[in-house]
């Protein structure tokens, strides 16, 4: 058994209640912090943890943290991305749910450290039971005095409220994520300047993922050493991994960054292997944005190294060979599963959810969801292989957010890896499309 | 029209925000508007736009743009399936299939007796239970689904009315 730092205590009878997260050590972290410690002292531990940014892109959280424009009289914000929309995501829904004081406590430690006095966290609106949730963890936190005026009789004062979001995957993205709280169309804004500088109502913000925050009461419990003591090299401490499509035992499993991807995929403490006895075909090892990795890549290396569960491991070969680590959201095809129409799905996914401001990603995106389509249907040419990995190429680097790349990536992985399925596809479209007897699914919403 | 009790929750929202910063309740009342009515009218719209000191246009940007929002009459109970990929690799597609033919309606269609909508959504981070929808206004989640299940649901949502 891993350590576990997040979900150490989730089958204690009435964990989500604020008495029994006491019981357990919970809010001993606010204590430490706010009577013991000073703002700089917590950014220099989670310096020192390597904690990185569980959203999604990995960058160092105290680095992150010690960006925000300390110098500035406007106040500061602290604002929790619980956005949560990236397919095959949904480890931040399942803490939430379960543990939803780990996150308040870990809002009052890190707005302490970053010095702000009103917080949010901004929800998915489709997540409306969790956000009662969070709003009654909250209420019991201001009745115990961890919330409010003058916590714990210091001079340090935080409001914390939820903020529910309307239904769109773009508002995951940061500055979509603060247009969207200022109450506006979640369109991302160009950057510079970064939310450091230029945030939410235009002060300096921090946006962190739901689970990053999570991290933050270990730390300042156990110090940034004893994180960065777990795990391998510059992948510190624990990852929650959700894992899903043809697996066995599909959930939310805490990891020690570092374990191998068959060991997480094919032991019983995890994934449990593959589903109905069928052979593992592909892997989107974080989420749909990332490159997929066939069966033997993403078990091991192009050099033939054991593949770990590591910001480092899964990106050995960049995209040639590699992919990322991403969200954590752990997608598994057997051989039964279709490539090219899962990538028309995903295709039709970015189409969809693209906000529409660049060009590149409005046009591109519906242009490869039209031509996956053409070739999913039957009636697609050689040539259309090639130009979608065109049109993805001209996506990439070329957008004001990341969407676009996002995009572009599962496509032309998918092509490097099984442009074999592709071509069979173009030149024997029965033997796929049979397989799909059911009706298209509507585009409107 | 906003019932006084809304109209005190409102007040309570905007308060979250900095002084000047009331836009920032527009999700929030928005969800409290399409709770009391089903959907988004152009008159429930306007409303929310006096209510929050509002020009109209800047309320339909912002519900437009939001797929939760639904600015034409739906019914009593709104089916979402998610169709996003990790749900078809276990049988999303198939479900949808069959609560078509189940209510006799296409996605994006309201049932004769005005008690069900059928549409589909993008994943509702519940890839690991699914298929999954969740069932408007309250957004209730229902996991691993199957025809059986559905069948189950279908009965107990005829049978509330
Ligand atoms: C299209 C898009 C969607 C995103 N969705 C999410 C999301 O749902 N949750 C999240 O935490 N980060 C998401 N991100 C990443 C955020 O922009 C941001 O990097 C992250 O919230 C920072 O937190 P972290 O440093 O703690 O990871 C998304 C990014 C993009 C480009
Ligand atoms: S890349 Fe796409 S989603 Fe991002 S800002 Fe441009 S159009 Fe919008
Ligand atoms: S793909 Fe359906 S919930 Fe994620």
């Amino acid at each position: 058994m891993g350590r576990k730092i997040l979900l150490e205590h989730i089958d204690v009878p009435g964990i989500q209640t604020l008495d029994v997260y006491r019981k357990m050590g919970g809010y001993n972290a606010v204590t430490k912090a706010i009577k013991n410690m000073s703002a700089d002292e917590i950014v220099e531990e989670v310096k020192k943890s390597g904690l990185r940014g569980r959203g999604g892109a990995g960058f160092p959280t105290g680095m992150k943290w010690s960006f925000l424009d300390k110098k500035s009289d406007k106040p500061r914000y602290l604002v929790c991305n619980a956005d949560e929309s990236e397919p095959g995501t949904f480890k931040d829904r399942y803490l939430m749910e379960k543990l939803p004081h780990i996150l308040i406590e870990g809002m009052i430690c890190s707005s302490y450290a970053l010095g702000a006095n009103t917080s949010y966290i901004y929800v998915r609106g489709e997540m409306m039971y969790v956000i009662k949730i969070l709003e009654k963890a909250i209420q019991e936190a201001y009745q115990a005095g961890f919330l409010g005026k003058n916590i714990l009789g210091s001079d340090y004062s935080l409001d914390l409220y939820v903020q529910p979001g309307g239904g769109a995957y773009i508002c995951g993205e940061e500055t979509a994520l603060l247009e969207s709280l200022e109450g506006k169309r979640g369109n991302p804004r160009n950057k510079p300047p970064f939310p450091a500088l230029w945030g939410l109502y235009g002060c300096p913000t921090v946006v962190n993922n739901v689970e990053t925050i999570a991290d933050v009461p270990w730390i300042i419990n156990n110090g940034g050493e004893a994180y960065a003591g777990i795990g391998i090299g510059k992948s510190t401490g624990t990852k929650l991994i959700s894992a899903c499509g043809n697996i066995n035992k599909p959930g939310v499993y805490e990891i020690e960054l570092g374990i191998s991807v068959e060991e997480f995929l094919n032991s019983d403490e995890y994934c449990g292997g593959i589903a109905n006895g069928r052979k593992l075909k592909a892997v989107v090892a974080g989420g749909s944005s990332v490159p997929i990795l066939p069966a033997d890549l993403i078990l091991t290396t192009a050099n033939g190294e054991k593949r770990l569960m590591t910001y480092e491991s899964l990106g050995d070969g960049g995209f040639v060979s590699g992919t990322m680590l991403g969200s954590g959201g752990f997608i598994v095809y057997d051989d039964q599963q279709c490539i090219v129409r899962n990538l028309w799905n995903f295709t039709r996914f970015y189409h969809h959810e693209s906000c529409g401001q660049c060009s590149p990603c409005r046009e591109g995106t519906g242009w490869m969801e039209k031509v996956l389509h053409r070739i999913e249907n039957g009636h697609g040419k050689l040539s259309d292989i090639d130009l979608l990995v065109d049109v993805a190429k001209k996506i990439e680097g070329k957008t004001i957010c990341p969407l676009g790349e996002a995009a572009a990536w599962p496509v032309a992985s998918a092509i490097r890896h099984f442009r074999a399925d592709f071509e069979e596809h173009v030149r024997n479209p029965d033997s796929c499309v049979k397989k799909h007897l059911h009706r298209e699914m509507a585009h409107a919403h | 029209m906003f019932s006084e009790s809304r109209l005190n929750q409102i007040n309570e929202i905007v308060k979250r925000y900095p002084e000047g910063r009331h836009k920032s309740a527009l999700l929030p009342v928005l969800h409290l508007a399409q709770e009391d009515h089903g959907w988004l009218s152009i008159d429930t719209m306007n409303e929310v736009a006096g209510v929050l000191n509002l020009e109209p246009i800047e309320v339909y940007e912002v519900a437009s743009f939001y797929t939760m929002f639904h600015l034409k009459p739906v019914g009593k109970y709104v089916l979402e399936v998610c169709r996003t990929g990790p749900c078809c690799t276990v049988g999303a597609e198939e479900l949808v299939q069959y609560i078509e033919d189940k209510l006799h309606i296409q996605v994006g269609e309201t049932t004769a007796d005005g008690l069900f909508t059928l549409k589909t959504v993008e994943c509702l981070a519940a890839c690991g239970t699914g298929p999954v929808l969740q069932i408007g206004p309250e957004y209730k989640y229902r996991e691993n689904l199957t025809p059986q299940k559905i069948d189950e649901l279908i009965d107990e949502l005829r049978a509330k009315g």
